[in-house]
């Protein structure tokens, strides 16, 4: 009985491998068979790479023929037998769900005393920068979109006009008028909430595909405006000499009344970083903090039951144009938050920062971490942004690919993968739960299969 | 008005056209006040057109839609309102609302009139008790003090939201939907579902309740509870019903008027018994052309 049967997955997974392998020849054939050299007279030339065409082509093959006779069986014998969950599992996920946030808010907080723990006085600025600072910076981002996309449904491909507005009030404030950070923090956001509610009044009518253009050219109009704008912005070349946040008024500067200075301490760039991670942390923590209130006011159940079911809304009384608004509003006002730390931190702005790949980036971790999820948002943040910049740290590569080889290169290639196996393994989102704001007995998790997009 | 005693809702020539067709045409009836009136035809006869310029969700092409709030002497409004050109009228603990020039969400709020739809539509990614709050949602609102207070947690909204999850409450003992309180609404059955959906609209306190064909999927047993739930509405919460249905027996039975629409016409309007022997309505069921009435009427023995 079990040998015919055998052969026939045999020849069928033959069959499969090599359908496989015709298919790699075609595609890789233009991609990796060819390469454009300059010859010895500057001309263009063609050359040929065979083997290691063949090499893919055969590693494609061979990674088919293993998928269908050891993965695929394997795969359906464990469907076979599925038993419950193991108990000592479903207790684990339990505590884990238990303890999770607060466990990730005492990481955050010592993580700058871990690195310099870790990697050094000197080595930890690298950590608590790149990976720390940017990586929240990010976190809120998501955060704030999150409110508009994840809760209220409406698809934003503008966010970062938001980030750019908040940016430049704070760059062009502080520079012509002096204002400290932390006056302008608050002005920043309410500018860019101001401009959330003026992008939101002409394209309230406009649903789903329409309204996800609209915001596209949104973000562009307002990136070509500081970009023409030479006067104000001065274009291209951006705004330089920002003022950087001082601390209580002290600021971080090798000065006598600087804050190492003040302190008796030695003076470090480590210092400003780490209050500038702080304060980041800060932010973050206070837009979480906000939205999971929001959540539960009557407000921010407005904004989903928006996304599930619009004319519903109506028919019970809610003024769907005023919860937009508010929703664009709260959205763009935390981006605008984000985009003055930014602003501040860098201490130079120009407009290639706030380009569309900045927006993509945004809603690729909002829609990574499970739409309305904040703990998803933060775990895609920390993925993409983290693992972004842990690859510029990979020079192991560079020794397997030869020292040509660029690892930041393939960033791009590696979130397209990153997003095709997400979506093939957790289409919605790596937290694909929704908490209910309010619960009379027991609050159940609602699975996302049951909640919608929203419709614009 | 004229010749109907307590009248709530008056609606006057309602004409809807889309392009060349009128959906509904030059169509006057008046829906009394504790009373269930029964909107029924045929399909495509215009019952969904006339409940959607009701409610806001159409704006009529021609024809005045009149609402009141408080005692009869209201309606004495009524022309002087017209003439202003305004929206709605308060008087004393009265109101006079003009419909047709009012938007959806305004008419659910202001003039109390709330609705169910044909193919149910709740919030299905939300629990049942959300589902139920999000109906209090404009008084919540103002007990958080348009969020900013509740933000800050000042101020009296816990004490609010407490008062709306009772009021869920006594509306999920009523459906019978208690244990399911905290399960997503989407996983509900059908009937269920239905159910939810009229308490979610009761949950705005309506002084008119417009069902779009409550009954239709349900089985026998589950459309003599919803007679009784529509009956207890009537008798119990200040709730005047118009209603859609196809389901005669549910009509017939819980209907203290009914109007019969066809084409986008009224052909009929009075008590189900006046309907039950009316020829008109007879030929439109069944589908016959005027002169030929008669003789099927004696065929089926009428």
């Amino acid at each position: 009985m079990e040998a015919p049967a055998a052969r026939y997955d045999l020849v069928r997974a033959a069959k499969d491998a090599s359908l496989t392998a015709v298919l790699a020849f075609f595609l890789l054939l233009p991609l990796i068979g060819f390469k454009t050299v300059q010859n010895i007279r500057n001309e263009l030339a063609l050359e040929t790479r065979w083997s290691l065409l063949f090499a893919f082509v055969a590693l494609a093959a061979s990674g088919r023929l293993f998928y269908s006779l050891i993965v695929a069986p394997w795969r359906a014998r464990r469907a076979a037998q599925a038993r419950p969950p193991h108990e000592g599992l479903v207790r684990l996920r339990v505590v884990f769900a238990r303890w999770f946030v607060p466990f990730a808010i005492g990481f955050v907080l010592v993580f700058p005393a871990l690195s310099i723990w870790l990697a050094g006085f000197q080595g930890s600025i690298k950590w608590i920068d790149n990976f720390g600072i940017q990586i929240l910076i990010y976190v809120m981002l998501g955060f704030g979109l999150n409110i508009v996309v994840g809760l209220a449904g409406l698809l934003d491909l503008g966010y970062v006009a938001f980030y750019a507005v908040g940016a430049y009030a704070y760059a062009l404030l502080a520079k012509t008028f002096g204002f400290s950070f932390f006056m302008l923090l608050p002005l920043a956001g309410c500018l860019a909430a101001f401009w959330g509610i003026l992008l939101g009044f002409p394209v309230l009518r406009l649903r789903g595909d329409y309204l996800a253009i609209v915001t596209l050219a949104f973000g562009e109009i307002v990136r070509l405006v500081l970009i023409n704008w030479v006067d104000l912005t001065n274009g291209y070349a951006g705004i330089s000499g920002i003022p950087r946040p001082a601390f209580f008024g002290i600021p971080f500067n090798a000065d006598d009344d600087g804050f190492a200075a003040t302190f008796g301490l030695e003076y470090s760039p480590l210092y400003r970083t780490i209050f500038l991670y702080y304060l980041i942390l800060g932010l973050a923590l206070l837009t979480a903090f906000v939205t999971v209130r929001l959540r539960r006011l009557p407000i921010g159940r407005a904004w989903e039951a928006l996304r599930e079911d619009e004319i519903a809304c109506r028919a019970l009384g809610i003024n769907t144009t005023h919860t937009k608004l508010t929703a664009f509003a709260m959205g763009a006002m935390f981006g605008g938050f984000a985009g003055s730390f930014f602003a501040a931190r860098q201490g130079f702005i120009s407009p290639e920062s706030f380009t569309f790949l900045e927006s993509a980036t945004i809603l690729a971790i909002v829609v990574l971490g499970g739409m309305g999820s904040q703990i998803g948002v933060a775990v895609a943040a920390i993925v993409m942004i983290g693992g972004t910049e842990m690859l510029r740290d990979l020079d192991i590569l560079k020794e397997v690919f030869g020292a040509e080889f660029d690892p930041t290169q393939y960033r791009m290639l590696l979130f397209g993968f990153a997003m095709v196996a997400i979506m093939v393994w957790r289409p919605r989102g790596l937290i694909a739960m929704r908490e209910p704001s309010v619960f009379l007995k027991e609050r159940k998790a609602i699975t996302g299969d049951l909640l919608k997009e929203g419709h614009g | 008005m004229a010749g109907v005693a307590d009248p709530l809702l008056v609606v006057e020539h309602l004409t809807m056209r889309f392009g060349g067709l009128a959906a509904v045409h030059d169509v006057s009836f008046t829906a009394r006040r504790g009373a269930i009136t029964a909107l029924i035809g045929p399909n495509g006869a215009g019952k969904t057109t006339v409940f959607n310029c009701i409610t806001g969700f159409y704006h009529p092409t021609e024809g005045r839609i009149a609402l009141i709030h408080g005692g009869n002497e209201m309606w004495d409004e009524l022309e002087p309102l017209t003439r202003r050109g305004q929206r709605s009228t308060r008087l004393g603990g009265g109101a006079l609302f003009l419909l047709e020039r009012m938007p959806d969400y305004l008419i659910a709020r202001q003039a109390k009139i709330a609705r169910t739809f044909q193919n149910i539509r709740l919030f299905a990614g939300m629990t049942v008790l959300e589902n139920l709050l999000i109906a209090q949602h404009n008084r919540l609102m103002a007990a958080s003090g348009f969020t900013l207070l509740g933000l800050l947690g000042i101020g009296g909204y816990a004490a609010s939201e407490r008062a709306a999850i009772d009021k869920a409450r006594r509306w999920l003992d009523i459906i019978g939907l208690t244990e399911r309180a905290d399960d997503p609404a989407g996983e509900l059955p059908y009937g269920a579902q239905r159910r939810l959906e009229i308490a979610r609209a009761m949950c705005t306190d309506p002084v008119l309740l417009c069902l779009d064909e409550p009954a239709a999927g349900l089985n026998p047993r589950e459309s003599a509870e919803l007679k009784d739930m529509i009956l207890s509405i009537r008798d119990h919460f200040a709730t005047s019903v118009l209603l859609i249905e196809h389901d005669m027996s549910v009509v017939m039975e819980i209907s203290d008027h009914i109007i019969v629409l066809d084409y986008g016409v009224k052909i009929a309007d009075g008590t189900p018994d006046e309907i039950r022997k009316d020829a008109k309505v007879i030929a439109a069921y069944l589908g016959v052309a005027d002169e030929e009435v008669e003789a099927v009427a004696a065929e089926v023995g009428l």
